[in-house]
């Protein structure tokens, strides 16, 4: 869309030559607001409506059952909440999350997506579908899984693999920061794996095959080809499926709301809004959270596509 | 729209297609919602905490007993208590004029009395003619009834005959924790306690600092900057140095850190079980694992039960109390109809039916008279008596903060400590009340 614009505007002063096409650029971003406008007044109320109201609720100690009490006091909750340790662990549990989920995650991908990449062509449906299988399941339906399997009165976990030096019988794995984070994080990776991998799949095949030829020729390993032609041919790709995947990991609620309500120091963000929110009924110190937390999310999004110059398009090729 | 896209053939029979399926969609609308029977009598909607089906029999048995003046609907709450609070909150503090009939868990009451229907008094005199005590104290809000009591619950001492014996325990005269915890440490077994962070952390440190003669609130009533703990009392650090004792030298098991009721319940069951504080639910669960073969009836015979444990010798038990009483909401399009079908639900011939097939306490006295009660629940006379002897949570606007604040604080028990735990946990509880902390 953006380009279209630039593309009739540094073509303005040749009005008359361009006259056609200029039409049939007016009726196409005509047709374009027909298209998207709906969806478009439908977005600004059920997003930008609410991100509004939680901003103004954001200035005010207001609790929901005591609305009679209610008062205006300017940013006094956003000093609350970043003068507390709180804010800064949570952000930094959810923040380990990010980084450790979108890493391995990345990296596992990559090998499914290269696997589904080579496998034979009588394998490849079967192959796709298997891999897509945990991403298909909900993610509270994965989450309960996850935890039954590792609970220590439920679980089988610790008697399957008793025999590993760290696992014993009695071990609690939701007792324990560390523990609990793992099986989290693990819950989390085995969910959305397949995610990236079908995002990778498609960079992958946006390599052309004569340069991974040409490359062989000429003698080159398969690690040099990885290296040097597959991975740089399909960088876009790789940064949209960070970008999507650490904005999503960003936001982790139901594997840590369900597996143990943030205790034992796993808490994240997302929980901390909506026990303030949702459970003390704080509107306006949870407002303030969910705006903090907005916040963050628009800075990772922004730093993925100025900083680390993400290109959202380049996955379609429209360049 | 359709006229300026399509224009073939095609694109006619599609839009007749789409105003067909739309026609079609709105006649059958109609037609279903004249489905059904014709009721010219305002409906009741009970919102009940999830049970094993004795509320909407119950709601049925009101509904023939009203006479076509009014039907009563049930409508499913959450199954966590706190979850409950969450989505009647919400509603009531919405307006929503759906919740004639609420099943509220009483700690949470004093928070919700804002948006409470005010009780009759002459409903509030003949609906707590015979209510137990700690029942009754669960009803009421800065001395006014703001609900009606229903079923009332109380935890009591489960344990296994074989334990106490060994450990020369005379279980007919009241046992102390300081007791049982050598018993079970004596011989190398397992307590059945809830220290996971959840609401039952704060039933468990509720009881003992009550039992201690203690407080965890000093000043109910208060405004949330003014409000006064208990925690650092004398009683305050006893409770500490039970649970951190239990916690450290790991009697209550492996999964103490996060076990609940259930788990609770779970561990009783096994060879390392002893002594468990534990709710009523309890008997028919251990009846009905018999009865299903996944526990041996040796086991079954080998339960008994007692008042909750004592603090110190010389002072009385007080046993957590829980239950459901039922308010109406203040925006009920029918509240006197509402009240006269509270009425209905808890007379005592109903409360005595779901004690029996739901194994919920009741909370009027008369109701355990019936000969069936005491067949069915050979520990009814000690569940009375605890509903008797029974200390409510903290009744306060606030409860949610001061427990969520206890949970975190308090739990897991491995880490509570007689000097430093009540004091840190009071300091955090208060800044979070005075709106300086998060939760």
């Amino acid at each position: 869309m953006s380009s279209t614009t630039t593309n009739k505007r540094s073509h303005a002063a040749d009005k008359p030559a361009k006259q056609v096409h200029s039409d049939r650029v007016k009726a196409e971003r005509r047709l374009g607001w027909y298209l998207a406008g709906p969806a478009f007044v439908v977005m600004l109320a059920v997003t930008l409506y609410p991100i509004l109201q939680a901003f103004v609720e954001s200035l005010f100690s207001l609790r929901l059952t005591a609305p009679d009490q209610s008062e205006f006091i300017w940013f006094a909750n956003y000093i609350t909440v970043l003068t507390d340790v709180v804010w800064w662990r949570d952000l930094g549990v959810t923040l380990l999350i990010t980084v450790i989920t979108v890493t391995v995650e990345l990296v596992l991908g990559f090998a499914l997506a290269l696997v589904m990449h080579k496998a034979i062509k009588s394998l490849r449906g079967l192959l796709r579908t298997a891999i897509l299988v945990p991403y298909g399941i909900i993610t509270v339906v994965s989450a309960y899984a996850w935890f039954y399997a590792f609970d220590i009165n439920s679980g089988y976990i610790n008697s399957w693999f008793s025999w590993l030096p760290f696992i014993s019988p009695d071990l609690n794995w939701f007792a324990d920061t560390w523990t609990a984070l793992f099986v989290i994080m693990a819950s989390e990776i085995w969910k959305t794996t397949p995610f990236i991998s079908l995002l990778l799949l498609a960079g992958l095949a946006q390599v052309p095959g004569e340069l991974t030829e040409a490359a062989e020729v000429d003698g080159a390993t398969w690690w040099e080809r990885m290296r040097r032609v597959v991975i740089p041919n399909m960088k876009a790709a790789i940064m949209v499926a960070v970008l999507f995947r650490a904005l999503d990991a960003f936001r982790i609620f139901d594997n840590v709301f369900i597996m143990t309500n943030g205790e034992q120091g796993t808490e994240v963000l997302s929980l901390l809004a909506y026990r303030t929110s949702i459970t003390r009924l704080e509107i306006g110190l949870g407002s303030a959270i969910s705006v903090l937390l907005f916040i963050c999310v628009l800075l990772i999004a922004f730093a993925a596509i100025k900083l680390f110059k993400v290109d959202l398009s380049g996955t379609t090729g429209d360049k | 729209m359709s006229t300026q896209i399509g224009k073939g053939p095609r694109a006619h029979s599609r839009g007749r297609r789409l105003a067909a399926t739309i026609g079609s969609l709105v006649i059958s609308a109609t037609l279903l919602t004249g489905c059904g029977p014709e009721r010219s009598a305002p409906t009741l909607t009970w919102y009940i905490n999830p049970d094993a089906g004795g509320q909407a029999e119950l709601a049925k048995r009101c509904t023939e007993a009203a006479n076509g003046d009014y039907f009563i609907e049930t409508s499913l709450l959450p199954r966590d208590a706190a979850a409950q609070r969450e989505q009647l909150a919400r509603r009531l503090a919405a307006g929503d004029n759906s919740l004639d009939i609420m099943s509220i868990d009483p700690p949470f009451i004093p928070e919700l009395s804002l948006f409470l229907e005010p009780v009759p008094e002459d409903v509030a005199e003949r609906t707590t003619e015979n209510t137990l005590e700690g029942a009754l104290a669960g009803a009421m809000w800065q001395d006014e009834l703001v609900t009606v009591p229903f079923w009332a619950n109380t935890q009591i001492l489960w344990y296994r005959e074989s334990v106490a014996e060994a450990a020369n325990l005379d279980m007919s005269q009241p046992v102390t924790w300081d007791q049982i915890m050598e018993a079970a440490e004596n011989q190398n077994k397992d307590l059945g306690v809830q220290g996971g962070a959840a609401e039952s952390m704060t039933v468990w440190v509720n009881a003992l600092i009550e039992s201690a003669g203690g407080e965890i609130l000093r000043n109910p009533g208060a405004p949330a900057d003014q409000l006064e703990l208990g925690l650092t009392s004398e009683a305050g650090r006893e409770t500490a140095r039970i649970i951190g004792t239990i916690g450290d030298k790991g009697l209550g098991g492996p999964g103490l850190a996060t076990s609940n009721e259930n788990d609770s319940l779970t561990g009783f069951q096994t060879d390392d079980g002893s002594f468990m504080v534990n709710y009523p639910f309890v008997w028919p669960a251990l009846n009905a694992a018999v009865e299903a073969g996944t526990l041996e009836q040796s086991v079954l015979d080998d339960v008994g039960w007692a008042l909750y444990p004592r603090v110190s010798e010389d002072q009385p038990t007080a046993p957590p109390l829980g239950g459901i009483n039922l308010g109406v909401g203040a925006e009920s399009d029918h509240p006197e109809l509402a009240y006269d079908a509270i009425e209905c639900i808890v007379q005592p011939e109903y409360q005595t039916y779901y004690f029996l097939t739901n194994g919920n306490p009741p909370s009027n006295s008369e109701a355990y008279e019936d000969p069936r009660i005491e067949e069915e629940f050979p520990m009814a006379s000690t569940i009375r008596e605890s509903l008797e002897l029974a200390a409510p949570r903290p009744q306060t606007e606030y409860y949610n903060e001061i427990s969520s604040g206890i949970q975190q604080e308090w739990s897991p028990p491995a880490s509570v400590e007689p000097n430093v735990t009540p004091e840190e946990s009071e300091e955090f509880i208060l800044a979070v009340l005075r709106g300086e902390k998060l939760l």
